[in-house]
């Protein structure tokens, strides 16, 4: 079976590329070049995901047994609040729009680099300078509030070391807010000639309605935590019921921002699905403009859903209807993206190369979170399933079988692009495939826990629940496996890898239209864009069987 | 303890048919969806596979007759189970008229009950069976949650506010309830057991266990004494402050015009923050309570204001079958 797509001639990295353009720790941590600051954010956010993951695995250790099997319980409430607060804030969030959208909106759109390159640098060490706060926090005395930082629990009651917590969430805001404005303003100002909005690959646009999220949701989390700490810290009654605050407030504000990053989390994640499927289908994607505005759709109704995490806590009826009405209609838009992804398989060309295996793999699994979120939103029924296992296993079923499938299937799709080199086709398919496995192994038992009523962010539970819970942990080291699979080939393939070509799959966009690795600049020459998304009918230049028609320009127009 | 359905966990109160039903028809939908677009995924997969290195899928743009079924259809099965679930959750949000009430308070962490009568009880709650029973739900500290699986119900206990939930034990037996909402180290050992036992048996047990000090409506008289609150709540009405006879499940006028419903929550709030809502025709003179009460305490006061009704009631507690005795 052919791994590579075309057997094309043996290829060699251009002789000057950005990767070693300039050399040195120097040249690396001043850089403005958006792409070595998404390799930056690559190893950070590798990192992270790393440390969350560990907390992970010792969560699911320790629900082996009904008694809890590892450590106090004072201890898994800290594992499950850090595991928490590393993977949402310091990785999912910035997982994709800092990772792949700094490398490739740029290349994307056809522009040298991002409209406020230092800016964009500057982002990235405020993340940093967050998440130090934060590891500080781990480090000295743990965070056992929650990721929610329900208060007064976290602004009284918590004994760990919430105010740093605090403190590095609200600065890693403003990490969020800068990205999210430099993308609107690249995305707006920087498009190459003839580069329209509606030619504007789908990614694009799902990093654009991030962004929106980012720059009018994160100043409210940001604010929302800085409160409660000042609470914590200086006894100020924001949210304590004894100093005359409401502690519901807290939730309506917390909410308010953390539903929107929901979709801050899954959107890109869709970007990089709506550009594998078509490449892998050889088809451009059914339904361009539905897919494009359903991603604003999500963006903005997605602000007017968040009181549905608070329909138990004794907010007026009339409010639960019109936020269970609004989170109905907010699924709609989901639903009219799986079907034109499904509907651009029919009558493609489609290989089992490994972003494809992601790309089908994150369907399969978003349909399940997304299905899952009409039983959370359905009124009556949360009754009974909020606050229960029911809620873990919907939410990983969006954040990993949706986001963290999306963003490992997009490095495997733009790896070639990013590094120049291909990993091993084998061993990528098998991770892929485990880690689909793995993951329904370990959350799909969890919607059955919920149901029979296991409440979660429990250290211990009845023993009826222990063959689901032995089964979830068994999926999790499937999983476990499955993500360190990757790490390690990719990071052989770096050095080892053969050398993949302009154009190894090959796509469509223009971001393939030049060397791999790029060069600092980007283009030799300003692109000029005069076909189609996804159009493998009048682009000869891709050297594929073309349907007989009148060719079009070669997109290095030099006119 | 299981039901004959596969993985519902047992049926032992009013809503319990009705949330397994909606969750019957939510799966049902989901299950076609799932394996239709599956099916779909998995046949374009083999039967549109490559066929040569260089063929190319044909180029379909899009068809909107099929977009917009697949907007509307799906709409329309979202209104359905909008409109399901709304019908339940506005029963469960409404305790209907003469319920059993038992005051439920939440502590890191431990649940601390009291029915009626003033029994009380630590992580038990015992109900008979066939009865509304509304639980008043209060919290010391952080949030907490009241949840019992086997009746398919919860609510947020939430310091500051009074929640209340209800519900119809329609099983006699023995079911654990939990604390949903995390609030810290020993969340999860906060739990207890419902007991619902048979009417007579549950009166049998309730006047097996009480005592003349525990009463809520007793104590809550001594605190309104102690308080100096009856200084200015005279019952006939001539003092600075409104008499408070039968003022409860009664709609109170208010100074600006607009008029409330003297539920819990209202004589909760009027206690710890008197100038809140102030009654029509009186001065704000009364002095705030927030900080000084417990939570118990306010639950006592409560209970007698709501024992002035025009006629006197028992000092067993309102609402509670006559109790048999042994």
């Amino acid at each position: 079976m052919s791994t590579t797509p075309l057997q094309a001639p043996v290829y060699q990295l251009p002789e000057e590329h950005y990767l070693n353009a300039t050399y040195g720790i120097r040249s690396w941590l001043l850089t403005t070049d958006h792409k070595r600051i998404a390799l930056l954010y690559l190893a950070s956010v590798t990192f992270f995901f790393f440390v969350g993951g560990i907390f992970a695995t010792m969560i699911r250790i320790h629900l082996l047994t009904p008694a809890g099997y590892l450590v106090t319980p004072e201890t898994y409430n800290k594992l499950f609040t850090m595991h928490g607060v590393a993977m949402i804030f310091f990785f999912l969030i910035p997982s994709i729009p800092a990772v792949l959208g700094n490398f490739l909106i740029p290349l994307m759109i056809g522009a040298k680099d991002v409209a406020f390159p230092k800016l964009n640098l500057l982002s990235w060490y405020i993340y940093i300078t967050g998440g130090c706060f934060v590891l500080y926090s781990f480090a000295t005395g743990g965070l056992d509030t929650g990721w929610t930082f329900y208060t007064p629990l976290s602004s009284v009651y918590s004994n760990s070391a919430v105010t740093p917590a605090v403190i590095g969430i609200f600065i890693n805001g403003f990490s969020s807010i800068l990205t999210g404005l430099n993308f609107v303003v690249t995305i707006h100002t920087m498009r190459a000639p003839g580069m329209t909005w509606f030619r504007l690959p789908l990614f694009v646009w799902a990093q654009y309605a991030t962004s929106i999220i980012f720059i009018l949701g994160t100043p409210v989390i940001a604010i929302t935590l800085l409160l409660a700490g000042l609470e914590r810290m200086f006894h100020l009654g924001f949210f304590n019921p004894a100093l005359g605050g409401d502690p519901i407030l807290f939730q309506h504000l917390f909410w308010f921002y953390s539903h929107p990053a929901v979709y801050i989390m899954i959107l890109p994640a869709m970007g990089v699905v709506s550009e594998i499927i078509p490449t892998f289908a050889r088809k451009p994607i059914f339904g361009y403009t539905f897919i494009a505005a359903s991603s604003i759709a999500i963006a903005v109704i997605g602000f007017f859903v968040w009181a549905h995490h608070m329909f138990l806590t004794g907010e007026s009826t009339y409010a639960a209807l019109a936020f269970s009405l609004l989170s109905y209609l907010v699924a709609i838009p989901s639903a009219v993206k799986v079907f034109n992804w499904t509907s651009t398989l029919y009558k493609g060309s489609i290989s089992y190369d490994t972003p494809m295996l992601y790309a089908l793999g994150f369907i399969g699994l978003f349909l399940i979170g997304g299905l899952t979120g009409l039983f959370l939103a359905c009124l009556g029924l949360d009754i009974h399933i909020h606050d229960t296992y029911f809620v873990v296993a919907h939410f990983h079923y969006i954040m990993v079988g949706g986001a963290v499938m999306g963003y490992v299937g997009g490095l495997h799709f733009w790896w070639p692009k990013i590094t120049g080199k291909l990993y091993p086709e084998f061993l990528a398919r098998l991770a892929a495939v485990m880690l689909f496995v793995g993951f329904n192994l370990t959350f799909f038992p969890q919607f059955i826990l919920g149901y029979l009523g296991m409440p979660r962010r429990y250290h211990n539970y009845p023993p009826e629940f222990q063959v689901l819970n032995v089964m979830s942990t068994a999926g999790a080291s499937i999983l476990a496996l499955g993500y360190l699979l990757p790490m390690l080939y990719l990071t052989w393939s770096m050095r080892y890898g053969k050398v993949a070509g302009p154009n190894p799959w090959p796509a469509t966009g223009l971001e393939w239209t030049t060397a791999s690795p790029p060069l600092t600049e980007n283009f030799d020459v300003t692109p000029v864009v005069d076909w189609e998304p996804y159009d493998y009918k009048n682009r000869p230049e891709l050297g594929l069987a073309t349907a007989p028609g009148p060719a079009l320009a070669p997109a290095h127009g030099d006119d | 303890m299981q039901s004959q359905l596969p993985f519902y966990p047992d049926q032992a109160s009013n809503f319990a048919p009705s949330v397994d039903s909606l969750m019957t028809f939510l799966i049902l939908v989901s299950v076609f969806f799932s394996v239709a677009i599956t099916a779909a995924i998995v046949i374009f997969f083999f039967k549109f596979h490559r066929k040569s290195k260089n063929e190319i899928g044909v180029p379909i743009h899009g068809d909107m007759r099929l977009e917009v079924t697949w907007i509307v259809f799906p709409a329309i099965l979202a209104l359905a189970m909008f409109g399901w679930g709304a019908v339940v959750y506005v029963d469960f949000r409404h305790a209907p008229q003469d319920t059993l009430d038992i005051y439920v308070i939440g502590k890191q962490w431990m649940w601390k009950i009291q029915q009626p009568n003033g029994h009380r009880e630590i992580n038990e709650l015992h109900v008979p069976v066939g009865r509304d029973v509304k639980l008043v739900l209060a919290s010391e500290d952080v949030i907490h949650d009241f949840f019992v699986p086997a009746f398919r119900v919860k609510m947020d206990v939430v310091p500051g506010h009074y929640n209340t939930m209800w519900f119809r034990p329609t099983k006699p037996g023995r079911y654990e309830f939990f604390c949903s909402q995390y609030c810290g180290t020993n969340h999860a050992v906060m739990g207890g057991w419902v007991t619902v036992m048979e009417p007579s048996d549950y009166a049998a047990w309730l006047s097996g266990s009480t005592g003349e000090d525990a009463n809520p409506v007793v104590a809550g008289e001594k605190l309104f004494a102690e308080k100096a609150c009856s200084t200015c709540h005279l019952s006939n009405g001539t003092g600075r402050a409104p008499s408070l006879n039968g003022v409860y499940g009664g709609t109170v006028r208010l100074a600006d015009g607009s008029t409330v419903t003297a539920d819990e929550p209202y004589i909760r709030e009027s206690i710890l923050f008197s100038n809140a809502k102030i009654v029509a025709g009186y001065q704000p003179l009364m002095p705030s309570f927030q900080g000084q009460l417990t939570e118990e305490q306010i639950l006592s006061l409560t209970a007698y204001i709501k024992s002035l009704q025009s006629q006197p009631v028992p000092a067993t507690g309102a609402g509670v079958t006559a109790p048999g005795k042994k």
